[in-house]
């Protein structure tokens, strides 16, 4: 029986600030960060939008290209680090939302940047075993980097969603895996608004080692080569350490470009390896097989290999395509508002 | 009583979550939110219909002085937006610039956050319109 994606969607907010904007406040060489970061602009959520709601606009997208009942939906994973409730599930307002209740279980999924990658494998081995029929999972943050931090350069907003299926299938799902350590590269205490990093440890020994792990048990697991894909997508924290991970397992930069959206994007956390494949998709045909490979800290990485089906090219133009939401219909807000957007004002009682 | 009680804001999640309406059986009316009598004909029948998202700017005004809730929205635009289908719905156009806003202008809804209870009560979601 074969399992995969019945259909996809993705959400990017319209707002977004430059880097340099960004860098003119704190005093920062704006040139040596983008330069430093491989970023340009990041999404920013307005103030009405939020973990929620985006996760809600992707999956009524996703919907629209499965064009199955919401109700046949089994089971619904919302991932995010940034769930508008600490205590009451993202996933019960998004299933209540489509349709999807009552008769639907339902998780809220954390781990770091890849609790939208975790929904997925999970809701891919539930579909497999049988104990739904269709089941869907959803990647989506408006994550926060302290005030003047190296991250407040790149954390940003957007969701992605995927219901998973076993017929009408647009992607098949080839294999699956997960590598994972205790890596303690970037954490946030309970009651803490921003979260705290190990700076360079965040790269060698916690994102590349981990990315790589599951790259190569994929590649070991299909007995595929780097050159067997048409595309491959890795999680994307800044500009430069996709394409420098997918480089260096051997992919070209032509295989890696369309899924790269992080320098016009910035991190979308949970969203973001999700969010790329949905621009993968945009433009794939019957056939490309399609590498995806997830990066949580903490740390873990979710590897998935996709083969695109024919049935893509009847449900593409039924939702907005990834790259138009990216390029098109953008609104620049200076930091000020940008501070208001994101609750970064002390306000009054 | 907190200014967003939390029965009544899932009382009206069909309407505000899923569009749900209520179409008159006798006169085929469709009354949003769903009602128990049909202001047109008065009828008590009525077969649930979703709402389209889809739809234009009516009429609309620009909101300078806002609620307490809202205060800090301003100005943002409210408007009446008629849906393909023909029901008429009252909400926010976001995404916008409140001079851009002209009659006929299209849009579609799009799920939202409206309002929340401070910082530690519940959060109320429903639909805004946007530009299409």
């Amino acid at each position: 029986m074969n399992v995969g994606i019945v259909g996809y969607g993705a959400y990017i907010p319209r707002r977004r600030i430059r880097l340099a904007e960004i860098a003119s406040v704190w005093g920062a060489d704006a040139a040596a960060y983008e330069r430093g970061l491989g970023l340009h602009e990041k999404s920013v959520p307005a103030r009405d939008e939020d973990t929620i709601t985006m996760s809600v606009t992707a999956t009524r997208r996703a919907l629209a290209r499965a064009g199955i009942d919401p109700r046949d939906i089994g089971a619904v994973y919302v991932g995010s680090e940034s769930h508008p409730y600490a205590v009451k599930p993202s996933g019960t307002v998004v299933a209540e939302a489509i349709g999807a209740t009552p008769a639907v279980h339902c998780a809220d999924l954390e781990f770091a940047c890849k609790a939208g990658s975790e929904g997925m494998f999970i809701a891919a081995a539930l579909v497999k075993s049988g104990e739904v029929g269709h089941a869907l999972a959803v990647g989506a943050d408006t994550s926060q980097g302290a005030p003047g931090d190296a991250l407040e350069y790149s954390t940003a907003a957007g969701a992605a969603a995927y219901i998973f299926g076993t017929a009408g299938l647009v992607a098949t799902m080839e294999a699956q895996v997960s590598f994972m350590t205790d890596t303690p590269d970037f954490w946030r205490r309970e009651y803490m608004h921003y979260p705290r990093h190990a700076g360079r440890y965040t790269g060698e020994p916690a994102y590349f080692k981990t990315t790589f792990g599951a790259a190569r048990m994929l590649l070991e697991k299909t007995g595929m080569e780097p050159k067997d894909f048409a595309y491959a997508v890795f999680h994307q924290p800044n500009g430069k350490f996709p394409m420098r991970a997918g480089t260096q397992l051997g992919f070209t930069r032509e295989q890696l470009e369309p899924g790269w959206l992080s320098p016009w994007l910035g991190n979308t956390y949970s969203g973001a390896s999700p969010i790329g494949l949905t621009a993968v998709l945009d433009r794939a045909k019957a056939g490309d097989r399609i590498m995806m490979v997830s990066y949580g800290s903490g740390a873990g990485s979710d590897g998935f290999v996709w083969a695109v089906t024919d049935r893509i090219d009847e449900v593409r133009d039924l939702a907005p395509h990834t790259r138009e939401q990216l390029d098109n219909n953008k609104t620049y807000v200076p930091y000020g508002v940008y501070a208001k957007l994101r609750g970064k004002i002390r306000m009054g009682e | 009583m907190s200014p967003l009680n939390p029965a009544r804001t899932a009382r009206e999640y069909p309407a505000r979550y899923r569009l749900e309406a209520a179409r008159c059986d006798a006169c085929g009316a469709v009354s949003y939110p769903a009602r128990l009598v049909c202001p047109a004909c008065r009828g008590r029948k009525f077969s649930p219909v979703t709402l389209s998202p889809e739809g234009q700017v009516l009429t609309w005004s620009v909101i300078h002085v806002g609620p307490s809730s809202h205060k800090h929205e301003v100005p943002y635009a409210l408007a009446i937006v008629e849906l393909t289908g023909g029901a008429r719905v009252t909400c926010q156009i976001a995404d916008v610039d409140p001079a851009a806003i002209r009659i006929g202008m299209p849009v579609r809804l799009e799920f939202r956050r409206i309002q929340e209870d401070g910082e530690a009560g519940v959060i109320a979601y429903g639909h805004k319109a946007v530009p299409a």
